[in-house]
C-alpha cells in the first residue's frame, strides 16, 4: 500500500467516539456572525448594509481580490450590525451580524433532495459558479478553490488528486460525508475533472476508513479515470504535497504550488461543496464539524451553518464534559486550542471541536534535547527541527532560512515524537514569520530596484 | 465559563520519554549481563553496583551542591545507563576504588562539566573508561578468564584476550599463537576473558536488535561499524589464515559488539542524520581496525568512538535530504 516517502508519525486515531454518527443538522441559531476572512487572502468586502433584509443563500461579501472568496449568507434575516469581532482562531476581523427570522431561502436555489447527474456547462462557466459560490477549500488551508482551478499560463494540470484521508485524529467529518453523499462527491470530481480538463482522478483514502473505500469503489467503478488509492495509515498524510507524493510518487518542490507536478488537490467536503453549487446552485453556507473528545456526551458530525455560535453546536453534543482542560477548533495535531467559545461563531475552517480532559491537555515539562536525532526522522519535509528551533532562540534568522525554516508545515510530528518534550514548533513558528517578512520585504526591494 | 488551556498544537505526544529510552536500552543489556554474571561471578556484581551507585551519587551531588538544580534528573535513567555501561567496560576483578574514580570522572568530567544530560560532546562512560585505561594500564587490562561462581573475586585466574593473539598474528604473520584463541563458538557465546560486558556476542547482538526493533536506535551506527569491521579484516587478513575465520574473530573479539550497539548509538554524542550516522560508524569501524592492527593498545573501540564523538558537529552539517529535493 502507498504512502509518502519522509517522516510521518503514527498518532492514535481516536475516531471510534464519532466514526459512523449519520450526519444531523445543527438548529439555525438566533444571531449569526459571519466572519469576513474565513480564506486565504484578501479580506472580503461587505456589499450588504447595516438594515438589509437577506436570504439564504445571497451574497454578503464579495471576495476583496484574485486570491479571495465571496461570502454567502448562511442564513435569512435582517443586518443588524457590521463590526468588529474575534473569530475562532482568536484573530479580530468585520463580522457581519444577522438577525435571523425563518429560513427562507433565495428561489434558485434547488432543494430537492434527488440528485442531478449531467453537467452541461463549459469549463469557464463551472469555474465562475465555483467562484461565486465562495468555495474553499475545507480541509483545513481555506484557499479559494477557484483559483486552483486556473493553472497559471504555461502550467497544466494532469490529474485531480482528491483528498479522502482525513489524517487528523479524532476527526470523522470527511468519513461520513463519504459514506452519506458518495455520490454527490464522485458527480462533484467529474465536473472539476472537466473544469481542469483532466483525464484522471485519484481518490486517496487512509486505510482506517475501509467501508468508504469500499463505497467510493463501488461508486467509481462504472467512471472512467476516476480511481480509488486506499493508502497507508500514517500521519500527515492529508498534507497536499504528502499527499501527492503518496498518490503519483512526485515531489512538489520546496516553494511551488501542486500544479508544477501537474497535480491539483481538493478535500472531499470541497469537491461536495462543487457539486451542491453547481448542479444545485447552492452556494458555500455550511460544513460538517465533528464534535468529540473521551468525555462528550453525544459525540458526532454535525453539519452546521457558518455564523452559528459553536456554543450551540457544543450544547446539541451534550455540553462541555466537565473536567475539560482544553477546546479544540480542528484536530489535535493541528488545531488551535481556545480559551473561551462565548460568542465564536463556526466558519468554513472549523472542522471539529475536540474537548480534551484536564489531564490530557497539559504539555508534560521540557527536558534537556538529548540530541537523539528522532525529529529529524519524523519530519516529513526533510527539515532539522532541533536545529531551527536552536536557530530561531537565537534569533538567527539567515541561518533559519537557509536551513528551509519556509519548508516546515506546521504538522507536529516533531513534537509528537520528542522524547524530551521539546516544544520544536514553538520556537519555529515565530521562525516562519520572521523569514517570511525578511522575504516579503526582500521581494518588496527587488520590485523597487527595478 | 471558565477559560481553557491555550498552549500551542500539538495537542497530543506520542509517549516517549527520555526515561522511557533509557530504560529499554538498559533492558537490553540485561542478557549480556546475565552472561557476565554467569562467566565472571561475584566481580560482575560487585563492579556493576559500584559503577551505577558512583555514577548517580555523582550525578546527584553536583545537581544538588554544584550546579543547584531545582529539579534532579537522576530520575531519567541516564546516569545508571552510564554506570552499567562503565562496568560493562571494565575488566570484572578491577578494585573498587577504581571503579569508583572511574565513576566519578565518566559522570563528573564525562557529563556534568557541560551541563548534564544532551550536553556533553564525548561518550561518558567512555570518558571514565579511557581515564582508567591511561591511569590505571595495568589493572585495566587484566582480565579473568571466564570462570563463573567457582573462584573468588579477588583471586580469579588472569589471561589475554584473544584480541592479544589476533594482532600478534597480524603484525608478526605468526601464526602459532592461534591455538590460543577460544573456538568461535566459545567467542560467540561469551566463554572467554575480556571486559565485564563485552564477552557474550550472541547476548549483545540480541539487546541491539531489541533496540532497533522498539526504534530506540536505527541500524545505520551498528550496521556501518560491522560492516566496516568486516570489510577491513576481511581485506587485511594475515596470509595463511582463513578470511572467514579472521573476519569472525575480529567482529566477536572485544568491545566491537558492545560499541557499535550500545556505546556509538549513544543519543548525546552520534550524528543526527541517517547518512551522518553511516560516515560516523565507517570513522568507528575504520579507527577500531587500524588502532587493533597497529596500535600500541590491542583494543581500539573506545578511542574510535571518542574520535569520531569529536567529529559529530561537522557530520551534523550534513543536511536530512529534503522533500522535493532533485536528486543529483
Amino acid at each position: 500500500m502507498r504512502t509518502f516517502k519522509i517522516g510521518g508519525v503514527h498518532p492514535q486515531d481516536n475516531k471510534q467516539f464519532s466514526a459512523h454518527q449519520p450526519i444531523t443538522e445543527c438548529p439555525l441559531p438566533k444571531q449569526a456572525i459571519i466572519p469576513l476572512v474565513q480564506h486565504i487572502g484578501a479580506p472580503a468586502q461587505a456589499v450588504v448594509e447595516v438594515g438589509a433584509k437577506v436570504k439564504v443563500g445571497e451574497l454578503l461579501a464579495k471576495a476583496g481580490g484574485f486570491v479571495s472568496a465571496n461570502i454567502c449568507s448562511p442564513v435569512s434575516g435582517t443586518v443588524t450590525k457590521i463590526d468588529q469581532a474575534t473569530d475562532a482562531w482568536g484573530a479580530p476581523m468585520q463580522c457581519i451580524f444577522i438577525d435571523v427570522e425563518g429560513d427562507e431561502w433565495l428561489p434558485e436555489i434547488d432543494r430537492k433532495p434527488d440528485l442531478v447527474r449531467q453537467c452541461t456547462l463549459e469549463p469557464k462557466a463551472i469555474i465562475d459558479k465555483i467562484a461565486a459560490a465562495g468555495i474553499v477549500g475545507l480541509g483545513g488551508a481555506c484557499f479559494p478553490t477557484h483559483v486552483k482551478l486556473l493553472p497559471p499560463p504555461g502550467k497544466k494540470a494532469e490529474v485531480l488528486i482528491v483528498n479522502g484521508v482525513e489524517c487528523e485524529p479524532y476527526l470523522t467529518c470527511d468519513h461520513q460525508l463519504m459514506l452519506e453523499h458518495g455520490e454527490e462527491i464522485i458527480i462533484g470530481i467529474e465536473i472539476l475533472k472537466k473544469a481542469l480538463g483532466v483525464q484522471r482522478a485519484i481518490i486517496g483514502i487512509e486505510n482506517n476508513k475501509k467501508d468508504a473505500i469500499e463505497r467510493m469503489r463501488t461508486l467509481a467503478q462504472s467512471k472512467l479515470g476516476i480511481e480509488v488509492m486506499p493508502l497507508k495509515l500514517r500521519y500527515p498524510q492529508g498534507g497536499e504535497k504528502q499527499l501527492i507524493d503518496a498518490c503519483i510518487g512526485r515531489q512538489v518542490p520546496s516553494g511551488a504550488l501542486p500544479i508544477e507536478v501537474g497535480a491539483v488537490v481538493d478535500n472531499v467536503a470541497t469537491i461536495f461543496a462543487v457539486y451542491e453549487a453547481v448542479q444545485k446552485n447552492k452556494p458555500l453556507i455550511s460544513r460538517v464539524m465533528t464534535v468529540t473528545g473521551k468525555h462528550v456526551a453525544k459525540p458526532g458530525n454535525y453539519s452546521v451553518r457558518f455564523g452559528t455560535p459553536i456554543d450551540e453546536v457544543i450544547e446539541l453534543a451534550g455540553g462541555v464534559p466537565a473536567h475539560t482542560g482544553k477546546i479544540i477548533g480542528g484536530g489535535p495535531m493541528m488545531g488551535r486550542a481556545m480559551d473561551h467559545t462565548e460568542g465564536m461563531p463556526a466558519n468554513k475552517r472549523l472542522s471539529g471541536l475536540l474537548f480534551l480532559d484536564e489531564k490530557e491537555s497539559v504539555r508534560a515539562e521540557e527536558e534537556n534535547c538529548i540530541r537523539c536525532g528522532k525529529c529529524v526522522q519524523a519530519c516529513p519535509m526533510g527539515l532539522e527541527p532541533y536545529l531551527l528551533q536552536r536557530l530561531s532562540q537565537l534569533e538567527m534568522w539567515d541561518e533559519c532560512e537557509k536551513h528551509d525554516v519556509m519548508d516546515c508545515i506546521d504538522c507536529g510530528c516533531c513534537v509528537y515524537t520528542c522524547p524530551a518534550h521539546r516544544r520544536l514548533l514553538d520556537g519555529i513558528r515565530p521562525a516562519k514569520a520572521k523569514v517570511g517578512s525578511i522575504l516579503r520585504e526582500r521581494a518588496a526591494a527587488a520590485q523597487a530596484a527595478k | 465559563m471558565s477559560n481553557f488551556i491555550t498552549s500551542p498544537a500539538p495537542h497530543v505526544h506520542g509517549g516517549d520519554s527520555v526515561r522511557k529510552n533509557m530504560l529499554l536500552v538498559i533492558l537490553a543489556l540485561l542478557p549480556a549481563y546475565v552472561v557476565s554474571v554467569i562467566e565472571f561471578g561475584w566481580g560482575a556484581l560487585i563492579t556493576a553496583a559500584i559503577s551505577v551507585a558512583a555514577c548517580v551519587l555523582t550525578e546527584w551531588l553536583i545537581g544538588r551542591f554544584v550546579l543547584k538544580e531545582k529539579r534532579q534528573t537522576i530520575g531519567d535513567l541516564s546516569a545508571v545507563l552510564t554506570g552499567l555501561l562503565l562496568a560493562f567496560n571494565l575488566p570484572s576483578s578491577i578494585d573498587w576504588w577504581i571503579v569508583l574514580i572511574g565513576a566519578v570522572v565518566a559522570i563528573g568530567v564525562g557529563k556534568m562539566t557541560f551541563g548534564g544530560l544532551g550536553q556533553n560532546p564525548f561518550n561518558p562512560a567512555l570518558v571514565g573508561r579511557v581515564f582508567l585505561l591511561i591511569s590505571f594500564p595495568a589493572q585495566m587490562t587484566t582480565w579473568p578468564l571466564a570462570k563463573g561462581f567457582e573462584t573468588s573475586y579477588l583471586d580469579a585466574e588472569t589471561g589475554a584476550t584473544p584480541l592479544y593473539y589476533l594482532k600478534h598474528m597480524a603484525k608478526t604473520g605468526d601464526l602459532s599463537v592461534m591455538e590460543n584463541l577460544p573456538a568461535l563458538r566459545d567467542a560467540f557465546l561469551g566463554a572467554m576473558g575480556g571486559s565485564l560486558g563485552e564477552v557474550c556476542a550472541l547476548a549483545l547482538i540480541l539487546g541491539g536488535l531489541f533496540l532497533i526493533c522498539t526504534r530506540v536506535i536505527t541500524w545505520h551506527i551498528p550496521v556501518s561499524i560491522i560492516a566496516t569491521v568486516a570489510l577491513f579484516a576481511w581485506i587485511g587478513t594475515p596470509e595463511g589464515m582463513e578470511s572467514s575465520q579472521y573476519v569472525a574473530y575480529q567482529l566477536l573479539s572485544g568491545g566491537l559488539m558492545l560499541g557499535a550497539f550500545f556505546m556509538a548509538t549513544d543519543y548525546v554524542t552520534s550524528p543526527m542524520t541517517a547518512w551522518g550516522k553511516i560516515i560516523f560508524g565507517i570513522g568507528i569501524g575504520f579507527i577500531m581496525m587500524v588502532i587493533r592492527t597497529w596500535g600500541a593498545y590491542p583494543e581500539g573501540m573506545s578511542f574510535a568512538i571518542l574520535i569520531m564523538n569529536a567529529c559529530v558537529p561537522l557530520l551534523n552539517k550534513i543536511r536530512p535530504m529534503r522533500f522535493g529535493e532533485k536528486k543529483k
